[in-house]
């Protein structure tokens, strides 16, 4: 077989491999679902995760330690992550494929010739790493996941590709999913895709920050490709579909092949070999990256982290950002996230989604909680979002933890936030309607919402009694709108202070009242008496309010909720309240 | 592989250069993962407390008290500490002092909002002239700290007498907990200014405070919290008792001469001072606030967070037990 064969076979694999991870990252019982799937596997075979997060938080996160395996095969062998392993790249390279198709051999040499602007990736690169190295004051940032290729990959496959494929399909999810800011997260992606058209492996040529990072790696790799005689017939076959752009008829750039071997491949003369020596036709073994380059891009890069502090969204780590369950303290999840998207994908009520571009680029992509969205709030019981991230800046809790039963029952319930009635909106409070949604649905025990009962006077509502007779009184004033006061809720109060008695009101026609029983004796011609409404008004238990979002999930409000949850009393704060 | 790869042959010179190059960044990279591997994750936990206010009271010389009676701050404050036996009997050669002020709004003295600056002045020259290395006036104010040590002319009457001002820094602050609090925990207070001294005094106005009722001694203590403070306004008098128990100052100067009557702490008008000309001094900072709160017409038992601190052991709301020395 074919080495170019065998790559092909491991490039599908990969990406079958990346596509299955994401489909099972959903919540249900089918087979395929979540259940033990390594699904952050690809996510920790990046080394830019591990390195990232090693410099922001001098550790490396379980999993995270498979990176040491590509960095390793990297030293070795070179770039072979790029041209065999990573998703993003295979994606990219069938996309190029099928806009060189009908190119000429000599436009196809044009497209995939080696080009200045190359070094752009080693910039963010460095930009990125320095931001995350240096704190100068504040804390670092890790920014990587802008740009880092597989959680870009994941974000643009968990927000977008799946959940278009799921609305027709329906199968992973029974209500379609909803992802705030979809258009910038699918944009960006389409971008990344369709500048393989006029360039193959656009982005793995100029943006990639991993490859970048392999393209140091490389450059001790023992084996290397190169040819082996300086006088070939220059026929140029072998960059014709060189998918790095390293000039391999010319001086071979090391740190920018990516082995897909296709020169090996297409060579007639068999003069491109993978060996240990070096290539007859000359190597250039680092990255095109002055000392110059280095300097401006790690300034670039600390300056850049100096702007953050400067903007209220992450000035003194504080945040109104309502994060996952489980989130780590604001300014420690901002070392640690990087942009994935996989607790959205997982969440099974949708409410975790991207922050958009208000939040400042810091924030940008990170998961935030939007409850008037979605199937529900937070659940009670889940606890999955934690258990997918791939960094632990969700923490992957316990149901025990998070309920803060058992050992965790001192600490008390992990709350994400809380909630706020608002008098102004909320329908018994400002419109003197019943309805009390957001009481029946809490699901915290004892309820965190509790009912104040009172009975207001409805417009119009004091009339006179013209006749009392049987189960119904004729009263007086303008004329009642048949059945409005037949819902249950309603009441005839008749008499003063400590005589004041209520009776319920079966229906009404357009001047008469019924009570379905026996009138009370209290009614007589000439009474003066009150049609007053029954209110149940809910009120925070703040005491008790995890933040879960369900009662502003269900109020019936739609312009503005009127019960809202805010980032206040969140148990990964400083700032509590109760 | 190719049949011709010989010919791309390596020297065996540069063949070992590069295997242990390689080598040593494969040795490199392990020991980064083996050093740092994390199989635990990180704990989610708030900060820490890494400091705690040390005591500062002198427990060998008593309970004290002296309450002087005038006009003039610098004279009145002298007679008080006459009556305790002389400043020398608290401020020793070498000792390093810190002023604690309460510098909370950015308005000037006639207003009487804030410690007057006569007295600061006086204050940190008494201190010298007992031999003191160093005296330091600090205060994390709820205006703009800048602004607050400028207006209230507590930054002139320091630089004038020879003390040192600490203005707030983020990098000042660190987190504490108080023993036997439930409130203050882990919380971030200004302790840079704190840091290698050997006393302490807490020097402040009486004032009118809606939320607590007054504002004396012990809630002086409150301009040394930093964070989001405002939280602490929910369970007031808990929070003041805690603060109490956090620091035990050398001795508290609590400063009757205008007592602001209404519409404190910020006040705003001469028409809320009333000359209450009494100067207070005393080794118990709850029998300060318990005489001190007489100036307003309260007493003790208005005021819950003096009975809670005189509960947890922080001192007396019975002044008399004292026996101030009045003059």
């Amino acid at each position: 077989m074919k080495i170019v064969t065998v790559r092909r076979i491991s490039q599908v694999f990969f990406f079958c491999l990346f596509v299955w991870f994401c489909i099972v990252s959903s919540f249900g019982t089918k087979w395929f679902q979540l259940r033990g799937w390594p699904a952050d596997l690809i996510l920790q075979l990046d080394p830019l995760v591990a390195v990232g997060t090693l410099l922001t938080t001098h550790t490396i996160y379980k999993g995270l330690l498979w990176g040491l395996a590509t960095i390793i095969l990297t030293i070795i062998f070179g770039r072979v992550f790029c041209g065999w392993i990573c998703p993003f790249g295979a994606f990219h390279q069938f996309i190029g494929w099928l806009g060189s198709r009908r190119r000429k051999l000599k436009e196809r040499i044009a497209a995939n010739r080696y080009r200045k602007a190359a070094v752009l990736k080693y910039f963010f690169l460095v930009a990125f790493l320095a931001a995350a190295l240096i704190p100068l004051g504040s804390k670092t940032v890790l920014l990587t996941g802008l740009l880092d290729p597989i959680p870009f990959f994941h974000r643009s496959f968990n927000l977008i590709v799946l959940p278009i494929a799921d609305r027709f399909t329906g199968v992973l999810s029974v209500a379609p999913r909803v992802y705030d800011g979809a258009f910038l997260v699918g944009g960006v992606f389409l971008a990344a895709v369709f500048m393989n058209l006029l360039i193959p492996r656009f982005y793995c040529r100029f943006l990639c920050p991993t490859g970048a990072l392999l393209g140091f790696l490389g450059r001790f790799a023992i084996w290397r490709i190169g040819k082996n005689l300086a006088a070939c017939s220059n026929c140029m076959q072998c960059e014709k579909s060189c998918e790095g752009a390293c000039s391999p008829a010319r001086e071979i750039r090391i740190s920018e092949c990516v082995l897909c071997f296709n020169c090996y491949d297409q060579c007639r003369e068999n003069v491109m070999v993978y060996a240990t020596g070096e290539s007859k036709g000359g190597e250039i073994a680092l990255p095109d990256m002055t000392r110059r380059g280095l300097i401006v891009s790690s300034v670039s890069g600390l300056l850049a982290a100096q702007l953050f502090p400067l903007a209220s969204t992450t000035a003194a780590g504080s945040t109104t950002l309502i994060r996952p369950p489980g989130s780590l303290p604001e300014a420690e999840f901002l070392q640690r996230c990087i942009k994935c998207g996989q607790c959205m994908r997982i969440c099974p009520t949708n409410i975790i989604v991207p922050s958009g571009l208000f939040d400042g680029i810091e924030n940008l992509w990170t998961p935030v909680l939007n409850f008037t969205d979605g199937t529900s709030g937070c659940q009670l019981n889940c606890t999955a979002c934690g258990h997918v991230c791939p960094t632990s800046a969700v923490r992957p809790i316990s149901l025990t933890e998070k309920l803060g039963v058992d050992a965790f029952a001192d600490k008390g319930p992990i709350r994400i936030g809380s909630a706020y009635v608002d008098r102004t909106r909320c329908l018994p409070w400002a419109m003197k309607k019943p309805c009390i949604v957001c009481q029946e649905n809490c699901p915290v025990t004892p309820k965190a919402i509790f009912v104040t009962e009172t009975f207001e006077t409805v417009r119009s509502g004091e009339r006179e009694i013209r006749s009392a007779l049987g189960s119904d009184i004729q009263v007086s004033g303008p004329s009642m709108v048949q059945g409005q006061y037949g819902t249950g809720d309603f009441y005839v109060a008749v008499g003063e202070g400590e005589l004041e008695t209520r009776h319920r009101i079966f229906s009404n026609g357009e001047n008469s009242i019924s009570f379905g029983t026996e009138t009370a004796a209290e009614f007589h011609q000439g009474n003066t008496v009150k049609i007053q409404v029954r209110l149940l008004q809910p009120n925070i238990d703040l005491s008790r309010c995890i933040g879960c979002g369900t009662c502003m999930h269900e109020c019936p409000l739609g312009g503005r909720r009127g019960v809202r949850v805010t980032s206040d009393n969140e148990s990964r704060s400083m700032k509590k309240i109760a | 592989m190719n049949s011709e790869q010989s010919e791309k042959q390596i020297s065996r010179r540069k063949f070992i250069s590069r295997v242990t190059k390689a080598g040593v960044s494969i040795a490199v990279a392990g020991g980064l993962g083996y050093t740092f591997y994390d199989s635990v994750g990180p704990s989610g936990a708030l900060t820490k407390s890494v400091v705690s206010v040390p005591d500062f009271s002198m427990a060998e010389l008593g309970k004290k008290m002296a309450v002087a009676r005038g006009e003039d701050r610098q004279e009145t404050l002298e007679k008080a500490f006459g009556a305790l036996g002389g400043i020398e009997n608290f401020i020793k050669k070498g000792d390093r002092v810190l002023l604690k002020v309460n510098a909370a709004f950015a308005s000037p003295p006639i207003l009487s909002a804030t410690t007057n600056p006569d007295l600061v002045a006086r204050c940190i020259e008494l201190c010298l002239k007992a031999g003191a290395a160093s005296v330091s006036v600090t205060d994390n104010p709820i205006n703009d700290p800048a602004a607050c040590f400028k207006l209230t002319g507590i930054e002139a009457a320091t630089a004038s007498s020879g003390g040192k001002l600490f203005l707030p820094r983020d990098s000042y602050f660190k987190p504490t907990t108080v023993p036997g609090g439930s409130l203050i925990t882990n919380w971030p207070i200004l302790f840079e200014p704190l840091e290698g001294i050997t006393k302490l005094i807490g020097i402040s106005p009486v004032k009118d405070h809606e939320r607590s009722g007054a504002s004396m001694s012990m809630k002086n203590w409150y301009g040394l919290l930093g964070g989001h403070r405002n939280i602490f306004h929910q369970d007031i008098h808990n929070t003041i008792k805690e603060l109490a128990m956090m620091v035990r100052p050398t001795l508290v100067v609590l400063d009757g001469t205008t007592a602001m009557m209404t519409n404190g702490p910020t006040g705003g008008a001469l028409s809320d001072l009333k000359n209450t000309n009494t100067m207070i001094v005393s080794t118990d900072q709850v029998a300060a606030d318990a005489f001190g709160c007489t100036l307003l017409g309260k007493t003790a038992a208005d005021l819950p967070y003096i009975t809670k601190a005189a509960a947890a052991g922080v001192g007396t709301s019975d002044y008399e037990s004292l026996k101030p020395i009045m003059l």
